[in-house]
């Protein structure tokens, strides 16, 4: 299609019989810029935002899919995919808990999740009127009094058009990489931030609260703005394993950390990995990254058991002098699960410092790769870096492997680099049964002090629920 | 309490216990000792019931149930302890930690609830006190970066804390100085009383000096060879196992 046609297509009010044709509630697979301009026109967006939706789908048209990381999957033909479906209405979503998977509530309940959550969690259809929205609405008046804005990036589109316009992309631009492009022009909903200068936001911001929770989908946005001199500790997902019909997921995240703002980020993920077997589970491509200006910080911190691929790398572009980087992470992998995930720290700026902590396990017959790049730029005078690549095995028939990139360009610049592998000996394990201890206990035991560097950066409770998390998601590790 | 009975072990095909036979009742201190690959860790590790050692015959009965059909964590739970030789290190796990979860283990196999965090933390203080070693060492990974002594001092601690019906101390006297050897008795010798029993395997008699046996076997080639009072652990001393493996040749 020629941009003529696009255009015109744009420009043309929507016949009768184009509306007919796809007024069923879920897409036909495909995707092209009709498709788009659905999306688009359904969320009531404005021109702008169509035209730098279509300007990446032109962009992801000319590219490919990459190839570089250390995952196997079947070809994904981006074509056989519905690009856009409307919430499923209460009549299709299961009557009660009795209706759910009982494997599924077998996990929320060992997870200590309370039962209106679960109810929620497995979409259930529930009465709009619940003790979160009442919660959700305290907070966000809480919020509004310090002039913080947290709301769904499709509200943010219509209500704070300037923001969204001077920093959607900024970050990420549209042609960043293949699952970026891709998001760029379809992206359903997801989380918009606003901390004005030097406001400290009044509490720990997390997408469960956020009211106005449409289904964010496959294709989620987020993009958050610490302005000078403020503060924000976004959360993100949750422990409970998140089911969802939809196999790809690509998602991006844009972090911007205007002089003096502090922006931590953490993420606790558990998206359906698979049966034992390795069959269905998610794929998850996404993309992180965050901007720091001067003497401004980023940390992303993120605890990571689901999903059959991770293809993920939150990275920091460290711009300002004296801006820090951190990227806490721990990485877990059962079964046929595959990760390669890890992160990019472009250090621009004088005296920049970033740390890296990435903990990968990986159990069963998985695989679990680390990939790092550490850029010092010419400029970046006095730059450091310190990673740290622990990895540890359960078992022997998986995987854990190491791929540290390291670019200098500045003399002055300190780059330190530790890796270890071990393993969960045998010993450490008959120490454990010999007090008493069952194996399941120990290994978990053992899995989350090997962990413990990565989980003291979580808010307190997030940190008490990944520790839970990891020992669900080892059960059947040892026989 | 506890009976060998006749007890074949291989390990990787190798026969090391070749008959082995002990009776130990409760209230008792027995010492095995013996020359170098004897098989008196492998007894150790054959009672705890460590993997890789196979039981081609014979059979081990503890309190009156077959001990080698429990799993390893199930003979812990009855009662079985033992301080190993050479203590493994989990990094990043605490002594607390680590110990909390097998209190609670052994409590909840006896039917009784979890210890509350303050009166474990007591219980915990007084067994480190008990054997010098400083509370700091709680809130550390287990046994990590401890010396020697130190990790020693610290599987003592643990079996204050567990109260075992029986301890078998696996060597616990190797690498020690003087003053830690006392505290390491010391610690054994309060918790001796009558319905709890030691095994103590040594190498040297020097130990023994402070922990008193009831009774003294010497473990040559898989086999008890020779069994005793105290006095054969000082006849030993000063003759050597040369005069034992030749008499019995």
């Amino acid at each position: 299609m020629s941009q003529d046609e696009i255009g015109k297509l744009i420009q043309q009010d929507y016949s009768a019989g184009f509306v007919t044709e796809i007024e069923a509630e879920t897409l036909p697979p495909g995707l092209n810029e009709e498709v788009i301009t659905y999306i688009s026109k359904k969320k009531n967006e404005p021109e702008w935002m169509l035209q730098w939706r279509l300007k990446a789908f032109a962009a992801w048209k000319e590219m490919h899919e990459p190839e570089w990381a250390h995952v196997k999957y079947p070809k994904i033909n981006f074509q056989d995919i519905s690009y856009y479906s409307a919430p499923k209405s209460l009549e299709d979503k299961p009557k009660s808990l009795d209706e759910v998977d009982p494997e599924l509530i077998d996990t929320y309940n060992k997870l200590g999740i309370p039962l209106h959550e679960q109810e929620v969690l497995a979409g259930v259809a529930v009465d709009a009127v619940f003790d979160s929205v009442s919660v959700a609405t305290t907070f966000r008046e809480k919020l509004k009094e310090a002039g913080v804005i947290f709301c769904s990036i499709s509200e943010a589109v219509h209500e704070y058009p300037e923001l969204v316009q001077k920093y959607l992309g900024s970050v990420v631009p549209q042609k960043d990489n293949f699952y970026a492009a891709l998001n760029s022009a379809v992206f359903s909903d997801g989380s918009f931030v606003y901390i004005p200068k030097g406001v400290r936001s009044p509490m720990e911001l997390s997408t469960y609260f956020r009211i106005n929770e449409s289904k964010t989908g496959q294709f989620e946005r987020t993009l958050i703005i610490a302005d000078e001199g403020s503060y924000v500790s976004y959360l993100e997902g949750c422990t409970a394993p998140m089911r969802d019909e939809n196999q790809l997921h690509a998602a991006v995240v844009e972090l911007v950390a205007l002089d003096n703002a502090q922006i931590k980020y953490s993420t606790v993920q558990n998206w359906y990995p698979g049966d034992k077997e390795g069959k269905g589970g998610i794929y998850n491509f996404v993309t992180k990254r965050g901007v720091a200006n001067k003497n401004a910080r980023i940390s992303w911190t993120q605890v990571e058991t689901g999903s059959a691929v991770t293809w993920k790398y939150p990275s920091c572009i460290l711009k300002g002098d004296n801006s820090v980087g951190e990227f806490y992470s721990v990485a877990l992998t059962n079964n046929f699960q595959q990760a390669d995930t890890g992160t990019k720290m472009i250090h621009l700026g004088k005296n920049t410092k970033s740390t890296i902590i990435s903990k990968g396990i990986s159990a069963g017959k998985s695989s679990n790769a680390y990939r790092g790049l550490v850029r010092m730029n010419p400029r970046a005078e006095g730059a450091r870096n310190f990673t740290q690549c622990d990895s540890l095995l359960i078992g022997s028939s998986c995987g854990a492997h190491t791929f540290p990139y390291i670019e200098s360009k500045n003399p002055s610049a300190i780059i330190e680099h530790e890796a270890t592998t071990s393993k969960v000996s045998d010993e450490q394990l008959h120490l454990c049964l010999q007090r008493g201890i069952d194996a399941e206990k120990a290994v978990s035991m053992i899995v989350n002090g090997f962990c413990k560097e990565v989980f003291k950066e979580l808010p307190m409770e997030f940190a008490v629920e990944a520790g839970k998390l990891l020992e669900v998601s080892l059960e059947g590790a040892v026989g | 309490m506890l009976s060998i009975n006749n007890l074949h072990v291989n390990v990787e095909e190798k026969p090391i216990l070749k008959g082995l036979s002990l009776e130990v009742k409760p209230g008792e201190v027995h010492a095995i000792m013996g020359p170098n690959g004897s098989g008196k860790s492998t007894t150790g590790h054959v009672l705890t019931g460590r993997e890789g050692y196979d039981v081609t015959s014979g059979g081990v009965s503890f309190l009156g149930k077959d001990l080698l059909a429990l799993p390893i964590e199930e003979r812990a739970r009855e009662g079985l302890f033992l301080a190993f030789q050479y203590p493994v290190e989990i990094p990043g796990v605490s002594n607390m930690e680590f110990l909390k979860a097998s209190v609670d283990a052994l409590r909840s196999h006896q039917g009784l609830d979890s210890l509350d965090a303050v009166t474990f933390m007591k219980k915990a203080r007084e067994a480190c006190k008990a054997v010098k070693l400083d509370q700091a060492f709680l809130k550390r990974g287990v046994n990590e970066g401890f010396s020697g002594g130190e990790k020693k001092r610290n599987e003592i601690m643990q079996m204050m804390l567990l109260q075992p019906k029986l301890a078998i101390l696996d060597e616990t006297d190797s690498g020690l100085d003087i003053d830690a050897l006392q505290v390491v008795a010391e610690g054994v010798n309060s918790l001796r009383s009558d319905d709890r029993a030691f095994i103590v395997i040594t190498h040297y008699q020097r130990l023994l000096n402070y922990i008193e046996p009831d009774f003294v076997h010497v473990l040559v080639d898989g086999k008890v060879v020779k069994s005793g009072d105290r006095t054969l652990a000082l006849e030993l001393e000063e003759k050597g196992y040369g005069w034992i493996e030749s008499e019995v040749a």
